[in-house]
């Protein structure tokens, strides 16, 4: 059975280390002291691996059933929320007039990404509620804000996002379902939700779903699309709950991961919903949201990359086979531990530091949009809009690799169900797919974000690579790290020209690079990170501070990823250069 | 009533301790430390008597280094309403020993007069087992030791101890010294909005001077080692052969 222990001193070094969190100057860090986020971590900790994770494999076998249009959650579900409830931690960077903690993002950012680790399917129940949380409170009435987010705050009801339709994923514009005015105020919502996560549940005591539908006079595609509230029980004006609302659950779906998580079809038949924000703004209001649902996505990534590396690495060293072929290194037994094959050390230190690097981008992420909504930084908020996609769609790519590598560490014990490592591939597998599959992130990096504002954002995101490269020419410890980050920047620049230069007269060459163009900028973006987390390595160890083995491990891992990895930037950067022949060369009966 | 619990910074339970290469002791560098679990217990059964409405105040105080404010803010986010604590030491390798430690607590009692003292029945470094009962002894208070049960009805508790082969009550009059065992409780996790509340709940830091106590060890310690590797096994061939070895070899039977 897996277990799971949350890497509190990586977390701590990132906040207080690597981005400073006190010295930040942003509203609310100061009171993030080291004490202080030391005793939320570690309690946070103490709940995932005590609560959370032995749950694990538990929701992953029994899965949720649908009797009589009832969906049940796995045993132990329903206690464990409770659980989290009373801790307060669904709370925790809500807004304080509603019952929030108040605390930074960048903190919810962190306990996320240890209650992922722990359980994800589990923590979706809280983390679906969380986005509908942010969006009724981005675009709430003030009046629907009372009803609504004091009980989403404490989970007492949940939340989820309707978008997908049978016929229509990405392509929302063939939306069909319809929202009816009438007379009170209200609408009428008719049509078929799938894919509804959280959709239905014994968990809480109301669902408030949040619903996209055309109405009226909207126009076609996407701009005829409205945003609306349509709660399981109707909410009366005191705040009890009323009459049960015309949603219900169709079916709940058998996927290959993530089997605690209830996935529902929802029908809405006559439904009674409110619009929330604009009349056919809908699509304004979810995307409002999409920096936050993405980056907890990527989080997802490599979240549970981690929960498998920790298992991997403790098998490797518990596993005799084999050995060492520098002579034996455990001579009193029949056999060395796996640890010792050379094989095995690429496989763990790639696990070790694309995890390392994707927390810090991660929580980097996490740290800009604190920065835009905290203290309405334009260029945070550009930034982040640009690295979306990236975080996105390469850490939740590599994380599915790093976890299927995690179990190849087992051998074929990976393969059986016993040791709960397919479950870590399977319940990756699906970040790559869902909140826009990564074929589409890539799209929006290269179709969207690269030109957006005329380019400001990547020409700042160069810059800054640029300038991190140079603040270290006097420090030759630092020259793998710069040197490896610079022939890496360039290659991702002169891809962008070469998109620049192609992009007008052959858009498919741009498109057909796209997704090595996010991979290449994802590879930048890590060894960009793992340049700072060594910059700050180094300098406790000048300083004295800190544990000298887990900082002298830090630069090693970092070193690895500059050597080991960066070099697929050249790579990606060839194949984005052979332009869209050799993809579209084939004529589409050809194939 | 008040209840004054001591809570103790340990290396942490899950960490795999290594023995220092001079074998002075273990290394206690950049490990995890925790409060010790059975001091954990006592805290919150300290919580629970302030829950029941038995006890009015919940004081925990921590005697060693300056890191020793982590576990009592882990106390108070538990649910202590204040915490002292006695900066004795600056090495993290230096332990406080019991004696020490029962002579400071004694000052801190004639303090705060507390009704009881709800102390783990040992730390899990050195498994001294003894401060509680030197404590009792210094105070010239009763002592329950080892407790799973405890019921505070006016000025007696009626306590459950765990003695080999069995359970035994007895009834102390109060003030007493009663050390807990693990099964008197399970901790809660402390909740967030009360990891938050903990920063602002008073934590007075004190000296071992401020209650004239001499901290200087008595004891010498004269090596550390490890603990013996498992021998490896033999398989019986037969029950009659497994009856031998154990009346024979093993001559447990």
């Amino acid at each position: 059975m897996p277990s799971y222990t949350a890497p509190v001193k990586d977390m701590q070094f990132l906040l207080h280390d690597v981005l400073k969190v006190t010295e930040a100057g942003i509203e609310g860090y100061a009171d993030l002291d080291e004490g202080f986020t030391s005793a939320v971590l570690e309690e946070a900790g103490k709940v995932a691996s005590g609560v959370l994770a032995p749950l694990n494999a538990v929701g992953d076998r029994e899965g949720c059933t649908l009797e009589n249009g009832v969906v049940r959650t796995p045993k132990g579900f329903k206690e464990a929320f409770e659980a989290m409830k009373q801790g307060g931690w669904t709370a925790l960077d809500c807004d304080p007039a509603y019952g929030g903690q108040g605390l930074p993002y960048l903190m919810g950012t962190a306990v996320g990404e240890i209650f992922v680790s722990a359980n994800m399917a589990f923590n979706m129940y809280q983390g679906l509620t969380h986005g509908a949380y942010s969006a009724i409170h981005t675009h709430g009435t003030p009046e629907q804000k009372a009803m609504y987010l004091p009980k989403m705050v404490s989970c007492d009801w949940t939340g989820t996002m309707n978008l997908t339709e049978p016929h229509c994923g990405t392509d929302l514009g063939l939306m069909r379902t319809k929202a009816e005015p009438q007379a009170d105020g209200s609408y009428r919502i008719t049509g078929q939700k799938i894919f509804i996560s959280a959709g239905d549940h014994d968990l809480s005591e109301n669902v408030i779903h949040l619903v996209l539908a055309k109405a009226p006079g909207g126009g076609e595609g996407t701009k005829g699309i409205s945003l609306f509230i349509v709660p399981k029980f109707l909410v009366n004006d005191d705040g009890s709950l009323g009459a049960r609302n015309a949603v219900s659950v169709g079916k709940i779906e058998e996927k290959m991961g993530i089997h605690g998580n209830a996935t529902c079809v929802m029908n809405y038949d006559g439904a009674t919903g409110w619009l929330l924000g604009d009349l056919h703004k809908g699509m304004r209001a979810m995307f409002t949201m999409m920096n936050e649902a993405r980056l907890g996505v990527g989080l997802q990534g490599y979240a549970v990359a981690e929960a498998a590396y920790q298992n991997a690495l403790n098998y490797a060293k518990d596993r005799l086979q084999g050995r060492a072929v520098t002579g034996a290194e455990n001579p009193d037994a029949p056999a060395d531990p796996l640890i010792v094959h050379p094989d095995i050390r690429r496989n763990l230190m790639e696990q070790k530091s694309f995890v390392e690097g994707a927390r810090a981008l991660t929580f980097w992420g996490a740290h800009l949009i604190d920065r835009s909504v905290r203290q309405d930084d334009e260029a945070a908020e550009g930034l982040i809009s640009l690295m979306i996609p990236v975080i996105k769609g390469f850490q939740t790519d590599k994380g599915f690799e790093m976890a299927v590598q995690a179990q190849q560490v087992y051998g074929g014990h990976g393969y059986i169900e016993e040791w709960g490592m397919s479950q870590f591939a399977r319940d990756a597998r699906i970040a790559m797919i869902y909140e826009g599959a990564n074929g589409v992130q890539a799209l929006d990096l290269v179709g969207r974000k690269l030109a957006q504002d005329g380019g400001k954002h990547v020409m700042a995101f160069f810059e800054m690579v640029k300038a991190e490269v140079k603040a270290h020419d006097d420090d030759a410890r630092m020259a793998p790290f710069a040197e490896a980050l610079k022939t890496a920047s360039k290659q991702l620049q002169q891809a962008a020209m070469f998109f620049m230069a192609q992009g007008m007269k052959n858009p498919n060459a741009a498109l057909a690079g796209s997704y090595d163009f996010m991979h290449l900028m994802g590879h930048v973006c890590m060894g960009l990170m793992w340049t700072r987390m060594a910059r700050a390595a180094f300098t406790a160890l000048d300083e004295g501070r800190g544990d000298a083995d887990f900082l002298n491990t830090k630069i090693a891992t970092g070193r690895f990823y500059m050597a080991r990895q960066l070099p697929a930037c050249a790579m990606h950067l060839a194949r984005i250069e052979t332009g869209a022949d050799p993809v579209m060369a084939l004529a589409a009966e050809a194939f | 009533m008040k209840v004054l619990v001591p809570v103790k910074r340990v290396i942490d339970y899950n960490v795999k301790v290594r023995v220092k290469a001079d074998g002075s002791g273990v290394d206690l560098a950049n490990v995890k430390m925790s409060m010790n679990p059975f001091d954990e217990i006592a805290v919150e059964e300290a919580i629970r008597l302030k829950e029941k409405g038995v006890a009015t105040e919940v004081v925990v105080v921590s005697i060693g280094v300056k890191q020793s404010q982590e576990t009592l803010r882990t106390a108070l986010a538990m649910g202590a309403d204040r915490a002292i604590l006695i900066e004795a030491a600056a090495d993290v390798h230096t332990d406080i020993e019991p004696l020490a430690v029962a002579k400071l607590l004694a000052g801190v009692v004639k303090e705060e007069a507390p009704g009881i003292v709800l102390a783990g029945k040992q730390a899990i470094d050195n498994d001294m087992n003894a401060t509680g009962q030197m404590l009792a002894a210094l105070l010239g208070w009763s002592q329950a030791t080892f407790a799973s049960e405890l019921a505070v009805e006016g000025d007696k508790a009626t306590v459950t101890r765990e003695v080999d082969g069995g359970l035994q009550t007895i009834s102390v009059a109060l003030p007493a010294v009663v050390t807990v065992d693990l099964r008197l409780n399970e901790p809660r996790y402390a909740s967030l909005p009360n990891i938050m509340k903990a920063k602002s709940k008073p934590l007075a830091t004190k000296t071992p001077a401020d209650y004239g106590v001499d901290v200087s060890p008595r004891l010498t310690v004269v090596k550390t080692t490890e603990p013996a590797g498992r021998k490896a096994g033999v398989k019986v061939g037969s029950v009659d052969e497994l009856i031998a070895k154990l009346k024979d070899e093993a001559g447990v039977i």
